[in-house]
């Protein structure tokens, strides 16, 4: 399971728990997201523009 | 994030303006209770609808005044400060209680003009002034709306923009007019040339349409119907309906056309502020045909104190759009960012005024694109002759944008 950051705002999209509110369960893969997926915090960054982050950090 | 530089002016703790600048956000608790009192006074004196115009007053005399006499607000708090600022509760519960006094001003004054027997000049105060609160309840919405992560906050949100009925604003605010501002696709962002009045027939449904749009494409991810009640536009409808029914029901059907007449007078303040806010101004399109990434130089800011204050720090409009997350006690002045010469206000009375905004407007546009009408936001209709009258580079220049823009 791993997390991607926005660059903007910091908001972490974690595979594990997804954006359930956006209509993404959690489990949702990264990789499955639609490329025009948007930050759901701060709706500025698209998906290719979010980083990669460590995969064995815990959850914030 | 950002080149511009940020001043940090002023210590916090004390006397100083630092320390005591939080209790001032209670200005957005005030505007609220003026209307309450000029209800009360319209009911119990003599004077009555004389008081209807309070506001009114307020909104175009003292607080345009009051930005001359107190003048900008230089301070922009440290690293340190805004770890204290984020945390700290009292900036939300200012929010709370104003959404809460301003449906008591809105019930309070429906409740004068129906018992009280008025002139009908005196229903346009009720109006205009409503309106002017409606301007300050959007300004608590549009906060509240950002805080997508608390539950709490989202759902005051929608309890602000029921208020006037404005149910699609949080959704088409974020998710629309932040992905695209200050870009030709944004039907929140206006153009050179184009008139407020031609702009809000293109706002006030484009808004709607792309938010019912956003919202039809979530719960179709979430396997729901759009009209069901997931629908968060849905929820701020229902507060609507429910706060201008009970008023229908205790003060008679009479009442309904001034509660939907000042809906729209406040739909039209939101549409004043989005047309003051990035009027002219054009993020430019990258190779891989995105455009580029909003920054400061896309928003006209304007940092009078008072006026800052009541729109809690909307007039730092530059900050805003490049960290749209960021609370709104701890959003920063960029001097060097686009400045209107006026709190917002008054540059939304002017705009009522088309030949006078493009008088004092059209040339700050010019200047942010130091001549090269290429880069400007500009109203289709109104091209040739802003290129005619303003455009410093070569004509055969003018169509190879490409070249210009990199």
């Amino acid at each position: 399971m791993s997390k991607h950051q926005c660059p903007s705002c910091s908001t972490v999209y974690d595979e594990r728990i997804g954006c359930p509110h956006e209509g993404y369960p959690a489990g949702t893969l990264w990789k499955d997201l639609p490329e025009d997926f948007t930050c759901p915090s701060c709706f500025l960054i698209e998906k290719e523009e979010f980083k990669s982050i460590a995969q064995n950090k815990e959850s914030p | 994030m950002t080149a511009l530089n940020i001043q940090n002016s002023e210590p916090q703790g004390g006397l100083s303006w630092a320390g005591i600048k939080k209790y001032f956000f209670i200005v957005a608790i005030l505007v609220p209770l003026f209307q309450v009192f000029s209800a009360y006074q319209t009911v119990t004196t003599e004077a009555a609808g004389l008081w209807l115009w309070l506001l009114v007053l307020i909104n175009i005399v003292v607080v345009p005044v009051a930005d001359v006499l107190f003048g900008h607000d230089t301070y922009n708090p440290t690293q340190e400060q805004e770890e204290s600022l984020k945390n700290d509760g009292f900036y939300v519960w200012v929010m709370y209680l104003a959404i809460v006094a301003h449906w008591l001003a809105l019930i309070t004054t429906a409740y004068a003009v129906s018992v009280v027997d008025l002139p009908w000049y005196h229903f346009l105060g009720a109006i205009i002034g409503i309106g002017a609160m409606h301007s300050v309840s959007f300004a608590i919405s549009h906060e509240l709306g950002h805080r997508v992560n608390k539950k709490t906050q989202t759902w005051v949100a929608k309890f602000a923009t029921a208020i006037m009925g404005y149910a699609h604003f949080n959704i088409e605010h974020n998710k629309g007019h932040h992905k695209h501002v200050a870009t030709p696709e944004d039907a929140a962002s206006s153009r050179m040339g184009e008139n407020v009045y031609k702009f809000a027939i293109r706002e006030l449904p484009g808004g709607f349409v792309r938010a019912w749009a956003l919202e039809s494409s979530r719960l179709s991810r979430l396997g729901k119907p759009t009209w069901s009640l997931s629908n968060e536009i849905i929820h701020s409808w229902l507060m609507t309906l429910a706060g201008f029914g009970l008023m229908v029901l205790v003060l008679g059907v009479q009442i309904l056309p001034f509660l939907i007449i000042t809906s729209f007078y406040g739909w039209f303040q939101l549409t004043m502020a989005n047309y003051i806010e990035h009027y002219g101004l054009l993020r430019q399109k990258l190779d891989n045909g995105k455009y580029q990434r909003c920054e400061p130089k896309h928003s006209w800011n304007s940092n009078f104190r008072l006026s800052n204050l009541i729109s809690l720090h909307l007039q730092r409009h530059s900050d805003h759009h490049a960290n749209p997350t960021r609370p709104y006690q701890m959003l920063r002045d960029y001097p060097e960012a686009p400045q209107m010469p006026t709190g917002y206000p008054t540059m939304m009375m002017m705009t009522l005024i088309p030949p006078l905004w493009y008088w004092v407007m059209d040339k700050k546009v010019v200047a942010w694109a130091e001549g090269d009408m290429n880069l400007v936001n500009m109203d289709g209709e109104a091209k040739a002759k802003l290129f005619a009258r303003y455009h410093k580079k070569p004509v055969d220049q003018a169509n190879d944008t490409a070249e210009v823009i990199l």
